[in-house]
Parts: structure tokens; C-alpha cells; sequence
């Protein structure tokens, strides 16, 4: 048996039976860490000694039969005590954050050792997580490849089995994005359901954290870990707490499924295309009620998404100024002089674009023409959600227009790059939950993902829906990643 | 041209620290004087992923204010930040609000220049976070940042141009200081900073259109803001004299120069890039809320003034003089309650205490004795212990080292005479030294009592009894 091959849910039986220690199973992880990290490249810091210590105390007060002794892997850019969070980038090479992410604090409390922190896009902006500053992550189905961005640490990382789980971020589609060019299970969750505190902002309006994992009900599971209203980030809602596992009934009869047309377009690849057919004919076999419908708004979305982003990105990255921690240039004479070396030393090109683009659109004079209109457009798109959850339960598409590219293919070429988030950021925009499965794979071997997108606090619509499609098609089963190096 | 045919004209923006005991997004305490940096929290020094959570006494605070000077309180209302780089501002923008300030349109009535009363309209009030503090270190050369007060709630005060004079200014400002201190949501004590003023200044000439204005910083006395502005008129009118163009620009008033620093023009002003804070919700307030703090506030001074006049029988002037200050009136309360002698607390404030203070440059919040003291000098006096004269040598004791009256008396001696004997063996004593005045007196020159009781009051240093020198002189002269 290679433990590492378990999800979380067969990790628990056999703790359950006492088949497994805790100890033996992160042992296993650091093992294979060990073995393969060489060539996936997933984690910013690997803490063996820390989460050895944490599985022996956890086997020692013996299992509790929920999450005690399973370890996890966490994205770079949650704080941590003790450990660093560098965001993958140089101006927090070396930052150890005195308090702990909310979610963060919620793992430990479960008593789950942490085995890293993984690697990212540098504060979590990129679709393909070359622009970390710290080091190339390689697509587990293709090292050549691409893991996807900004979570493609988390992704590659489970994918490879290197982590059971892991938690990841997502803005624009960095969870979903990577989940699915990784073949592995991603979900946004619904904008306010997990608490944002201790996550290193990227767009305060946009950020999610969510679970990355290999199966839905692990997906479900680490859910019901970390949702939840937060007193420390009052854009978290205060809710009734759900099961989401018990959500998972494998039965979509009648369950009305909306396929926006938008979304099958110029510029999605025929093959995904064909593949999410497919996976439309498998729903309707299951009962399901499959229309099409229309998402005219998100065509908008894009735009939209990069002026919010970048314009709350310039604002929450001004802290970052080399005055109380992380990078400080070396040699300045004056206050503006320290403040300009050690930003532009300290960030790498796609952050400064970014801070340099957000800034524009929130200059006087520009402001209505870009930011204002934008929140206008952003209203929009909410609104024509809703009228589709008027109509139905989920919403089905692609997650990206390709299977993963080439490492070093679109780098050159911001714009590409961002369009890699084409079919994601609408998600975010309109703060609705969103599911990223593995539906197939391409001709050359690389995992194709399907989106499943449900209304504002309807996770357990999508698990739902999302666990069923997977209990048909068992795509853990027949599709393993191979590290090809082609 | 002559300045009389000049306007000025004033407007002010008032920052006050709100005395909540914990800060506006995080709950670092608010204390003043602490060691540096031990106040702090990964939230007001802005460590990555720390996000504000709002002080809901801050909005309590606020709307108190608005209801004080007669706002109208904004259902909807929200916070925006303010972006630019300063090592004192720790999250790079400053957490303020922008188009939906809490509180607007509201008014505070002041006397004008010819004693009149008159409305300055407040445009708004918002609340918004406090920087930290540069401390330059000597030895070293460089700054030290301290973030003690980072986070520390401010309300700002935005008056509309409505002020005509450096007097009216000063009126203003302590009309609005002693509001504040009414209703108990800020000390207003200028020398910590924790009541602060830029003024706004232009000029032009009568029955012509608003000049442009120039903004002052930089002034940390009520004083300085009346020599800021005088100075800045004077600035102004010589410089459209001399045919220039006043140029709108920020100022930095230097106290000990007496004169203003142009910080920066217009065309280095700085464009903050505000936009709504994404990481806090919109502020709803409902009417009952609302209802339930104007019910909560305390008596303004126009009332206490009102009571003061009908009540205890003080004059306008008095009254006005006491009310205009909260420790001033709240210490005239305290004080009349123990003694029943409303009009001598009130000479007591209003002449010798208010000199003092002047003399020492006190606020009267600063007055170090209590109450209690001064209305046990009250009845001291009342009872004929000492006399008025001893009780001025007892208030320069409670200034230098506050104790009871009734001690300080004992320490030095300064019990009155009173014993009719005692009294008889003085006026005797001088009737015998001063002939020529006994012979003035009994000549028709009334005068001439005044100058006895006065050698005598002088060989007694003050102690004895007058009413009972008087009586006994005039007894002793009569025969």
C-alpha cells in the first residue's frame, strides 16, 4: 500500500482501525517530499522535524476520529508562526509572521502537522507560478508543464502526492485554475465564508481561501475545517454552520444545470470543449436537467477583474515599503530613495505591473473612467448570476481555455497569461463559489477540468453535484500523474 | 488700500482624538505617555493579512459629535482609504472616509466680533485612524517610528468658510473643545495633540468674490492659530497690494518665527487615490440607534448657561465665561454644591484662577487643585477664618502644592485675627503712631480710616478680621 496514493477520508479509516499511525503517515509524506520534490519543485519550506513532532504528539493522545494527526500542506501566502511566509516573494524571503492565519489556527487546532509551505505565484499573481521568486514549480503530468497559478505549489503538490491536502488562495481562479491543469479537486468558496485574516491580501474584494484536495468529500471535509465567521475579518459572514460532507449524496435527479454558451467560444480549446460535452451527456445520464443559458456580462469580466484587482493590489501592497519588515535596500540616502529600491528591488515585474496599472485606475481624473465604471460593470455581473440561479441550481463550464502550457510559453506575454483566467474571474467578481474537477484528459495525457459555479452559500449544491459527476466517472482511477519529461 | 477694506475670511479643520480605550480597528489601548511601540498589534502596525475590524464606540463617539453641533447623522455611511507613503502611516493608506461621512450639515453657534450671535455651519464630520510618530533620534541621525498612536480613533471637523476674524476663530475652536468635552468623547488636551487645528485663510476685497485660500498647519496653541492668522492676513492683503496672485498652498505656521514655511503648491499636491476600504463593511445605522444617543447626551452648555442665569442668579457674562469651558463649569458645580456660594466660586474662577492660568499658560483643565479645596477657601472665608486677602496667599499655595486649605492656613499661620481684644490692643497701637491722620479724620477726611485700617491690616500681615477693624476704629475715633 502506498499511503500516499490515500485520500484524507481512506487516511481516516485507517487510523480509525489503527492500521496507520499518524507518524507512519507523515513519515510516508516526507518520504516521498524526499523523493520527488527534486522534480516538482512544489514547496517554498519543507518542515519535517515540525510536523514529525506534531504526528507523535497527535498518535500519542491517540486519534479523535476527525482530522488529529493528518497532515496538510499550506500555500505561502498564510501566515504561520515559527515557519516563513514568503508569498514567493524577495521582499518576504525571510518574514516570519508573528500571529497565525485564521485558518491556519483552525489546522492546528484540528492538531494537523504541517508539512510546508508551498510555492506561488509571487503574492499570488500569475496563472502559472513562474513568477515565483523562489522557484519553477513543474505540472506532475508533465514536468515541462505548467502547474497552473497562482496555487500551483498546492495543486502540483497534491497531484504529486507530496501533501494529502493543502489549502490554497483564490482571487481569479488560482485555486480552480491549477486544480484543474493539476488534476486535482480546487473550490473557491463563496466570498465571506472563510475568514481572510492572517491570508496576505492580494485583492481584499476578490481573496478566498479554499481547499485543494484529490477527491470532492476530502474537498467537502477541509470545507467544513475552515468555513466559518471569523470576529477578526468582518466581511465573513455569521451563519449557520453546514456539513458539507453531508451534502454529498450522489444523486443529481433533476437538478437543472445551465451551460452559458459564452464560455464554449473562440479561444477555448476544442478539446476541452469536447471533453466538458461529454461530461454534459454523463449529467443528463444522471438525471440531471442540462439548458443552455447566457452569461453575456462576463464578457466583461476580465476587464473588470484586472482594474478591481490591481487597484486594491496597489493599495494593500504599499505596505510593503522596507520600513518595519521584509526587504530593505541596501544603500539609500534619502526616505524616497529607501522607499523606490527597496520596491523595485524587492517585487518582480508582474507585481510591479500590477501596483503601476492599479495605481492608474485609481488616479484622480481616471478614477470614474476605469475604477468607478468597473464596480458599475461588477454590479452587473452579480446581478446576472442571480437571475441564473433564478433558473438553476449550477452552472457547468471549462476552467481553463487550455490544458496546461509550456513552462516559459506565455511568460513573455502578460496578456495571454491573463487570459488563461478567462473563465474563473467572473466567479470572483460576482462572490460566488465555484468547483474545479478533473472531467478527462487532453491526446497528450494532461488533465481537463470542469467548473461547477453555485449560488452565493449554495457549496453543498456544487459538492453535491461535483461528487456524483466524480463517483461516475472515477478519474483518480484511471488517470495518475506519470512526471513525464517529454 | 487699507486693510479695513479687506475680508478675511476663515475656515478650520479640527482633528480631535476620541477617548475611547481602545483603538479604531484593532484593541491596542489609546493611553498617552506610553513607552514606545508597546501599544501595538499585528493590525496597527500592519503585518500582512491583518485586517481592521471598526470600534463600534468610535461611530457612538462620532455620532454624539454630529448630534452635538447639530448634524444630521448619515444612515449610510462607509470608510475609504487614503493612500500615501509616510514611515508613520504603517499600511501606506490611511483609513478615513471620503464621500459618505458620518455626520453633516451641522452648525455651532459663537459670538461674532460685535458681540452678536452668529452660526459657523460645519460641512462634516468623519472619523479616520491617526499616524504613528517620527521620533529623531539625536545620536544616531536617523528617525525612529513609533505606532503607539497608529490606530488611535481621530474625528476630523470640517467648518464651513464662515469665520471673519482671528477672535471668531478662537471662539470657535473653544466653542467646539468644550462641546466635545461635554459630551465626553474627547479631552481635547492641545498639548498632547490630542486636539488639533489647520486653518484655511484667503482674503478679498469687500464685495468682491472669496479669494483663494492658503492652508496653515503646524499650530499647537490657541494662541499661535490667532498669530497664524493675523500674519497670514497680513501676508495676503500686502501681497494683493503689490498686484501678486495668491497661489493656493499649504503652509507650515513656525511659532517661534512667528511667520509661515511653504510646505507645498498646488502642483506637488498629493493625489491620494481614494477608494471604498474592501475590508470593511458599510456602516448602517437605524433610527433607533440613533435616538438612543441623542437621548444619551449629557446638558450642553447653552443649558447649564440658561440654568446659571435663572437658577443661581450669575450674570450673562458669568455665565457665558463659565460654560464656555467644561472644567470650568464643572468645577463651579462641584465647588458651589459644598459651599452654597455660587458667586464667590464663580470670582474666585473667573479672576484670580483664570489669571494664573494665564500667567502659567494652563488650560483650565489643568487647574491641580480640586473642587473640594476651593470651596473649603470659600467658606473660610465666608466664616471669617481668613480673610480675602489671606485667600489669595492659599490659592498660590493649592497652584505650587495642592493640600487643604484649612492645612495650609494651620502650616503658616494665617488663621485671622478675630478676638475683639486682640483687635482693640492694634487699633490703638496705630491710633497712637499716626496722629496726623486721627486729627485729618476728625477734620472731615474719611479718607484717612482707609489709610489706619490699612497699617493695620500691614502690621497684622493680613490677618485681622477688616469688618472688625473697621468697627473698632470707627468706635475709637468717635470718641
Amino acid at each position: 500500500m502506498d499511503i500516499t496514493e490515500l485520500t484524507v477520508h481512506e487516511l481516516q479509516d485507517k487510523l480509525n482501525n489503527k492500521e496507520l499511525t499518524s507518524e507512519q503517515i507523515t513519515k510516508a509524506y516526507i518520504d516521498r517530499i524526499n523523493e520527488k520534490e527534486k522534480d516538482v519543485g512544489a514547496f517554498v519550506t519543507v518542515c519535517e522535524n515540525e510536523a514529525l513532532n506534531e504526528a507523535k504528539k497527535a498518535d500519542a493522545e491517540g486519534y479523535n476520529g476527525a482530522f488529529k494527526g493528518i497532515p496538510i500542506g499550506i500555500k505561502d501566502n498564510l501566515n504561520t508562526t515559527g515557519i516563513k511566509t514568503t508569498c514567493s516573494s524577495k521582499m518576504l524571503e525571510n518574514f516570519v509572521s508573528p500571529y497565525d492565519a485564521t485558518v491556519v489556527e483552525k489546522v492546528k487546532q484540528e492538531g494537523m502537522p504541517i508539512l510546508g509551505k508551498l510555492n506561488m505565484d509571487e503574492f499570488a499573481m500569475g496563472s502559472s507560478t513562474e513568477n515565483s521568486y523562489i522557484k519553477v514549480t513543474h505540472n506532475p503530468w508533465n514536468l515541462n508543464k505548467v502547474p497552473g497559478g497562482s496555487s500551483g505549489g498546492s495543486a502540483a503538490a497534491v497531484s504529486a502526492n507530496l501533501v494529502p491536502w493543502a489549502l490554497g488562495s483564490d482571487t481569479g481562479g488560482s485555486i480552480r485554475q491549477p486544480a484543474s491543469l493539476c488534476g486535482v479537486v480546487g473550490l473557491k468558496p463563496t466570498y465571506g465564508l472563510v475568514s481572510r485574516y492572517g491570508l496576505v491580501a492580494f485583492a481584499s474584494s476578490l481573496d478566498q481561501v479554499g481547499p485543494i484536495t484529490k477527491d470532492v468529500k476530502d474537498c467537502a471535509m477541509l470545507l467544513n475545517i475552515i468555513a466559518g465567521h471569523d470576529e477578526k475579518d468582518t466581511t465573513s459572514y455569521d451563519r449557520p454552520k453546514v456539513d458539507y460532507c453531508k451534502a454529498l449524496k450522489n444523486d443529481v435527479k433533476g437538478l437543472k444545470i445551465g451551460v452559458p454558451v459564452e464560455f464554449f467560444g473562440e479561444g477555448i480549446n476544442e478539446e476541452v470543449k469536447a471533453k466538458l460535452r461529454q461530461a454534459i451527456e454523463v449529467y443528463k445520464e444522471l438525471g440531471a436537467i442540462v439548458e443552455e443559458c447566457s452569461l453575456n456580462a462576463s464578457e466583461y469580466a476580465l476587464a473588470t477583474y484586472y482594474i478591481i484587482a490591481c487597484a486594491e493590489a496597489s493599495s494593500n501592497l504599499g505596505r510593503f515599503d522596507g520600513i518595519r519588515y521584509g526587504y530593505r535596500a541596501k544603500d539609500f540616502t534619502t526616505l524616497k530613495e529607501l522607499y523606490t529600491k527597496s520596491r523595485t528591488e524587492g517585487f518582480g515585474d508582474e507585481v510591479k505591473r500590477r501596483i503601476i496599472l492599479g495605481t492608474y485606475v485609481l488616479s484622480s481624473g481616471y478614477y470614474d473612467a476605469y475604477y468607478k465604471k468597473a464596480q458599475k460593470v461588477r454590479t452587473y455581473v452579480k446581478k446576472q448570476f442571480d437571475e441564473q440561479f433564478k433558473k438553476y441550481d449550477v452552472l457547468l463550464t471549462p476552467v481553463s481555455p487550455t490544458t496546461a502550457f509550456n513552462i516559459g510559453e506565455k511568460k513573455e506575454n502578460p496578456l495571454e497569461m491573463y487570459l488563461a483566467d478567462i473563465c474563473t474571474v467572473s466567479i470572483n467578481i460576482a462572490s460566488v463559489p465555484a468547483i474545479s474537477i478533473p472531467c478527462g484528459v487532453d491526446k497528450k495525457g494532461l488533465p481537463i477540468g470542469m467548473q461547477l459555479i453555485g449560488d452565493r452559500f449554495n457549496e453543498e449544491t456544487i459538492l453535491n453535484a461535483a461528487y456524483t459527476f466524480e463517483q461516475k466517472i472515477k478519474f483518480r482511477e484511471n488517470y495518475k500523474p506519470e512526471f513525464k519529461k517529454d | 488700500m487699507a486693510n479695513e477694506d479687506y475680508e478675511l475670511v476663515v475656515g478650520l479643520e479640527v482633528h480631535a482624538e476620541l477617548s475611547t480605550k481602545t483603538k479604531i480597528f484593532c484593541s491596542c489601548s489609546t493611553e498617552f505617555g506610553a513607552d514606545a511601540n508597546t501599544h501595538i498589534c499585528p493590525i496597527c502596525t500592519a503585518m500582512p493579512g491583518a485586517l481592521p475590524v471598526l470600534n463600534e464606540k468610535v461611530v457612538e463617539y462620532a455620532v454624539k459629535a454630529g448630534l452635538a453641533t447639530n448634524c444630521s447623522i448619515s444612515r449610510d455611511s462607509k470608510n475609504d482609504r487614503k493612500n500615501y507613503f509616510y514611515p508613520d502611516l504603517p499600511k501606506s493608506y490611511q483609513i478615513s472616509q471620503f464621500d459618505k461621512p458620518l455626520c453633516e450639515n451641522g452648525y455651532i453657534e459663537i459670538e461674532d466680533d460685535f458681540g452678536k450671535t452668529k452660526k459657523v455651519r460645519i460641512l462634516r464630520i468623519h472619523i479616520e485612524e491617526d499616524a504613528g510618530k517620527l521620533n529623531h533620534n539625536e545620536f544616531t541621525g536617523g528617525s525612529l517610528v513609533d505606532l503607539n498612536r497608529a490606530g488611535v480613533p481621530l474625528i476630523e471637523i470640517v467648518s464651513e468658510p464662515d469665520i471673519r476674524s482671528s477672535a471668531e476663530a478662537d471662539r470657535y475652536l473653544k466653542k467646539l473643545k468644550s462641546i466635545l468635552q461635554y459630551i465626553e468623547v474627547s479631552d481635547c488636551k492641545m498639548q498632547e495633540g490630542s486636539f488639533r487645528a489647520d486653518v484655511n485663510v484667503s482674503v478679498h476685497k469687500k464685495d468682491k468674490p472669496f479669494g483663494t485660500r492658503c492652508e496653515m498647519k503646524n499650530m499647537n496653541s490657541f494662541k499661535s492659530i490667532q498669530r497664524a492668522i493675523e500674519y497670514e492676513k497680513e501676508r495676503q492683503i500686502n501681497e494683493v497690494e503689490k498686484g501678486n496672485v495668491i497661489t493656493q498652498e499649504t503652509l507650515r505656521w513656525d511659532d517661534f518665527e512667528g511667520r509661515t514655511f511653504q510646505m507645498r503648491d498646488k502642483e506637488d499636491a498629493q493625489d491620494y487615490r481614494y477608494f471604498p476600504e474592501p475590508d470593511l463593511v458599510a456602516i448602517r445605522l437605524s433610527d433607533e440607534y440613533i435616538d438612543n444617543i441623542k437621548k444619551s447626551l449629557p446638558e450642553m452648555p447653552e443649558s447649564r448657561k440658561q440654568r446659571y442665569i435663572k437658577d443661581l442668579g450669575l450674570s450673562e457674562k458669568d455665565a457665558n465665561f463659565l460654560t464656555n469651558s467644561k472644567a470650568y463649569s464643572d468645577i463651579f458645580e462641584k465647588a458651589g454644591t459644598i459651599c452654597k456660594n455660587y458667586k464667590a466660586v464663580c470670582n474666585w474662577l473667573n479672576s484670580d484662577i483664570a489669571r494664573i492660568l494665564n500667567e502659567k499658560e494652563l488650560e483650565p483643565e489643568q487647574i491641580p487643585f480640586s473642587a473640594e479645596n476651593l470651596a473649603e477657601l470659600v467658606t473660610l472665608i465666608d466664616n471669617g477664618t481668613i480673610s480675602s486677602s489671606i485667600g489669595k496667599k492659599v490659592l498660590d499655595e493649592l497652584f505650587e502644592n495642592p493640600r487643604e486649605p484649612k492645612k495650609i492656613i494651620e502650616e503658616k499661620g494665617w488663621v485671622q485675627i478675630s478676638d475683639e481684644n486682640a483687635i482693640k490692643e492694634i487699633v490703638l497701637k496705630i491710633l497712637k503712631e499716626n496722629e496726623q491722620s486721627v486729627l485729618d479724620y476728625k477734620a472731615g477726611k474719611d479718607r484717612a480710616l482707609g489709610f489706619l485700617v490699612g497699617q493695620a491690616m500691614k502690621e497684622t500681615k493680613g490677618k485681622a478680621n477688616p469688618k472688625m477693624l473697621n468697627e473698632m476704629f470707627l468706635e475709637e475715633l468717635k470718641k
